[in-house]
């Protein structure tokens, strides 16, 4: 057997304290220790991305992390981006064009979206496809996830246009 | 899909982690990035006694200019890299071989030292170090020591590192001025491990190829100059009949090419020649002469 370890993470601005077997994957620390079962297990190998979470702002796979491996780092996961119960604008826009069905991929999606939009704000469809390409999803065709990308990343540009209002004005 | 037990350690100098390896003998496993370590753990292809996680060494991290030569440290991860003003612009094949690397996700984990420790047969890196000339700064039990590229890949995830050493800056020289190059690979899906992929320079002098270098990769258990291509195209004038004819050459170098699910020996090697004769042309185009 082996020896625990003791880690001290902040997950979506809270600090956790906890004693982990090092052999204890990030995902299933967030799932299973916090809780936070938004962040999906779909492949544990490092191809599906249904696990992304963003460590220190960047996107990762928590499936290819160790939970000892975030001590004393920073995480957000999906649980985190929404504020006072409000669905951020990224999720608003993927339920205004259906960018999903069953759902398993989305969390994962959503994480990618939102480094993918800090990076590239009016992401052309090669951007997209290229940032994107680590996700998969087995529902929607990918279609109404391109849509659900650019309507966030137009609500991202204009904060001040309500969700659902047809950006195309000019 | 959960690792087996194993005891782990997150060293904070070099020489605490060589002493670490050492007590193994052989059984520990260096942790760096994770994107290939962690899915062999998870279906059990690696089952190490210790994962050194080299993640709490400072100074492992660095992209830098050091007489023509840029230096890595093998801790710094492919989106570090990918930013790099320094490498995109002085080491532009370099800058191209870690765009086609995987996903960002993978990219904002994965290190350089990770990759070339690694050796897969179709990664990026290795046929990129091959092409280049990179060298391998190297510390273990027995002291520090530099491994050309050429040395460095000795078969299927397998290099020249002993048990107790660890790679730490991976040194690229810069392209000349006036060089071409390109990268091409053909993958399934777009981030997958390539089934077939080239790596070429070329140095053009008074509108004739002065040299060349071309790497294949993802056709056999390293990355492997086509030396008798090389030899093919020097000296001549830029034209499809030569790339044609180093395509040929380059096909012949696939010795057992690997088949399996992903494409057979024969779609390998005839990948190779096709991407040798577009990555010659793209090359000498970018070197400022007329494909």
């Amino acid at each position: 057997m082996s020896t625990s370890r003791r880690i001290r993470v902040t997950v979506n601005g809270e600090v956790h304290e906890a004693l982990v077997d090092p052999r204890l994957t990030l995902a299933d620390f967030l799932r299973a220790d916090l809780g936070l079962g938004g962040t999906h297990v779909g492949c544990e190998h490092g191809v599906c991305g249904a696990c992304t979470i963003l460590l220190d702002g960047r996107t990762v796979r928590a499936c290819l992390m160790l939970a000892v491996q975030a001590d004393e780092r920073n995480l957000t996961t999906i649980e985190g981006l929404g504020r006072d119960g409000e669905l951020h604008p990224i999720q608003q826009a993927f339920v205004e064009e259906h960018g999903l069905q069953c759902g398993f991929c989305t969390p994962g999606f959503v994480m990618s979206v939102h480094e993918l939009l800090e990076l590239h704000p009016d992401p052309s469809d090669e951007e997209i496809r290229d940032f994107l390409g680590g996700n998969l999803c087995r529902c929607t065709g990918y279609q109404a996830i391109y849509r659900s990308v650019k309507l966030a990343a137009r609500m991202l540009r204009e904060p001040k246009a309500p969700a659902g209002v047809q950006a195309e004005q000019t | 899909m959960k690792s087996s037990a194993f005891e782990y350690a997150a060293p904070r100098s070099v020489a605490e982690a060589v002493a670490l390896l050492r007590t193994q003998d052989g059984e520990a496993k260096i942790l760096a990035g994770g994107q290939s370590l962690m899915p062999l753990l998870a279906m059990r292809l690696a089952r190490p006694s210790l994962l050194v996680d080299l993640g709490r060494i400072e100074g492992l991290d660095y992209v830098r200019e050091e007489s023509g030569v840029i230096a890595i440290g093998a801790m710094t991860t492919k989106s570090t890299i990918e930013r790099s003003d320094l490498v995109r612009t002085r080491q532009a094949l370099f800058h191209e071989a870690t765009r086609l690397i995987g996903h960002p996700q993978i990219r904002n984990r994965g290190t350089v030292g990770g990759s070339m420790a690694q050796a897969d047969p179709a990664a990026e890196y290795p046929a990129a170090a091959l092409a280049l000339d990179a060298k391998m700064r190297v510390v273990g039990g027995g002291g520090e020591r530099s491994i050309d590229a050429a040395d460095f890949f000795v078969s299927t995830l397998t290099t020249a590192l002993a048990p107790d050493e660890i790679l730490i800056e991976v040194r690229v020289p810069m392209l000349a001025p006036g060089t071409g190059w390109s990268m091409l690979e053909v993958s399934r899906r777009h981030g997958d491990f390539a089934m077939a992929g080239t790596a070429v320079t070329v140095a053009l002098d008074g509108g004739r190829v002065r040299s060349a270098r071309i790497v294949l990769f993802g056709v056999g258990p390293v990355p492997v100059r086509a030396r008798a291509a090389e030899q093919a195209v020097a000296g001549q004038k830029p034209a499809a009949a030569a790339w044609a004819s180093a395509a040929t050459q380059a096909r012949d170098v696939v010795e057992e090419p690997l088949s399996d699910h992903h494409a057979s020996a024969a779609y390998r090697r005839h990948l190779a020649g096709v991407l040798v004769e577009r990555a010659l042309a793209e090359a000498v185009t970018r070197a400022g002469g007329t494909a």
